[in-house]
């Protein structure tokens, strides 16, 4: 899979966010994208999910223009929020069962020892994420950092090869942003993409980046 | 596949601790029994009054539920991944407009005929009661997720929803108690629900459109 962009603009409001973006992102590779609060990174990660119709500039998937149809770009990306979906009310495994049922995944469910569903797949995920022993607890009693690894286990149980990461390592402790790691660094050497916005270091070597704000550099 | 992890997620979410889903109901149920109990034994007045006052009873239990519609997915960024998933954005409004009809108006319907007992309606026009909401409620649901839509973005947009909705659901009012009390006055019903159903489709047709324009709207801002 091969995603590029040329002269991406993005308005928010009557505000011009960022113009003339371009960038080329193959197998294994990894954009990072930089600068400021309020400079647009989230946007641009928004824009590439087809969240935010781009106000001018083409993002190809595969050299063929997505501009008409972003379905096709939808359903292989996997888009990690600055915000976590994560429903209090659903036990840790039932949250990230949902989400694997949302991506058209065949799940078999049944009763787990907490009296909430559970089904293959689940306990994996968790895993790599450190959640193994949560995944029956009611998610309210998750903490910040919790959710945002719970948030993160869909990349983990999910198989799609482009990840869009918005801040991906806030509220996370520091045996977690290796976790996140190694994870994206096997996602990448089988191939995938990634698209991440981050202040801090996410100990992966960089192939791009982007800057945004006042003194861009391609 | 999608359509029901959508369905059963929501259903799971109405009856665990937090989720609302025997609110709408209750409101029905108590809200309902407060005119029998306010207005005494009065046999005659109280079936002359049941059918509007069923009705708009139920047009307020429908409005309890609607502001979390969409705001419970749209706080938690769960309403952009459902955009982001294979539904397409009036496939995502048909499919919580029928979990808001199971965990909405599906139990006032099966209440109906324990509320209206108290109001000496008799099988006749309680058939047509539970007809007409049949046909009713699920045009209820297809307004509110328009009116749910729009005030997606807002914090304590009930009010607002409220104002929104209610004149939009005058026409399902008049012909839902009107249906009852023709039926009370022997005059036959079908007239009414034909033009219950009538909205009912006419709102199936359009209002998942509109509803699926404001919530772009919304994330797209």
């Amino acid at each position: 899979m091969h995603l590029s962009g040329e002269g991406l603009a993005c308005e928010r409001g009557e505000r011009k966010l960022f113009q003339g973006v371009d960038f080329s992102l193959g197998p294994g590779e990894l954009l990072l994208l930089r600068g400021a609060n309020g400079s647009g990174k989230s946007s641009f990660l928004r824009l590439i999910a087809g969240l935010l119709r781009p106000a001018a500039g083409t993002v190809r998937l595969d050299n063929t223009p997505v501009n008409a149809d972003w379905q096709a770009l939808r359903e292989r990306l996997i888009y990690i929020g600055h915000l976590d979906p994560v429903k209090p009310a659903f036990s840790v495994a039932e949250n990230l069962i949902f989400w694997m049922g949302m991506t058209g995944l065949a799940l078999q469910y049944r009763r787990g020892r907490g009296g909430g569903l559970v089904t293959d797949g689940t306990s994996d995920a968790l895993q790599a994420l450190g959640l193994g022993g949560l995944a029956d607890i009611p998610a309210r009693f998750l903490s910040s950092g919790q959710k945002r690894r719970l948030n993160l286990a869909r990349l983990a149980a999910i198989q799609r090869p482009l990840w869009l990461l918005d801040e991906p390592a806030v509220g996370l402790d520091s045996a977690s942003i290796a976790l996140l790691s190694s994870l994206i660094q096997r996602h990448r050497d089988a191939g995938g993409l990634v698209i991440a916005a981050t202040h801090s270091d996410l100990g992966v070597p960089v192939t791009h980046q982007l800057a945004f704000g006042m003194e861009r550099a391609a | 596949m999608n359509v029901r992890s959508l369905v059963i997620r929501d259903l799971i979410l109405a009856t665990r601790i937090g989720g609302g889903g025997a609110m709408a109901l209750g409101f029905f149920i108590v809200g309902a029994a407060l005119y029998p109990l306010g207005i005494g034994p009065e046999l005659i007045l109280l079936r002359r009054i049941a059918p509007g006052i069923l009705w708009a009873t139920a047009l307020l239990a429908c409005l309890l539920s609607l502001d979390r519609l969409f705001q419970a997915d749209e706080e938690d960024g769960t309403l952009d991944l459902l955009l982001l998933s294979s539904f397409s954005p009036t496939g995502l409004v048909l499919t919580k407009v029928f979990s808001h009809w199971l965990t909405t108006g599906l139990p006032l319907i099966i209440a109906t005929p324990y509320v209206a007992t108290t109001f000496n309606l008799d099988y006749e026009a309680m058939t047509t009661l539970i007809v007409s909401m049949l046909l009713g409620t699920p045009t209820l649901s297809l307004l509110g997720a328009v009116g749910a839509a729009l005030t997606v973005g807002i914090r304590r947009g009930g009010m607002l929803l409220s104002l929104l909705l209610l004149p939009l659901y005058v026409p399902v009012l008049i012909f839902g108690a009107g249906s009852v009390e023709a039926t009370l006055f022997g005059i036959g019903s079908g007239s009414h629900l034909i033009v219950l159903l009538a909205l009912f489709l006419g709102a199936l047709a359009l209002c998942p459109i509109a509803a699926a324009g404001a919530l772009n709207l919304h994330v797209r801002s």
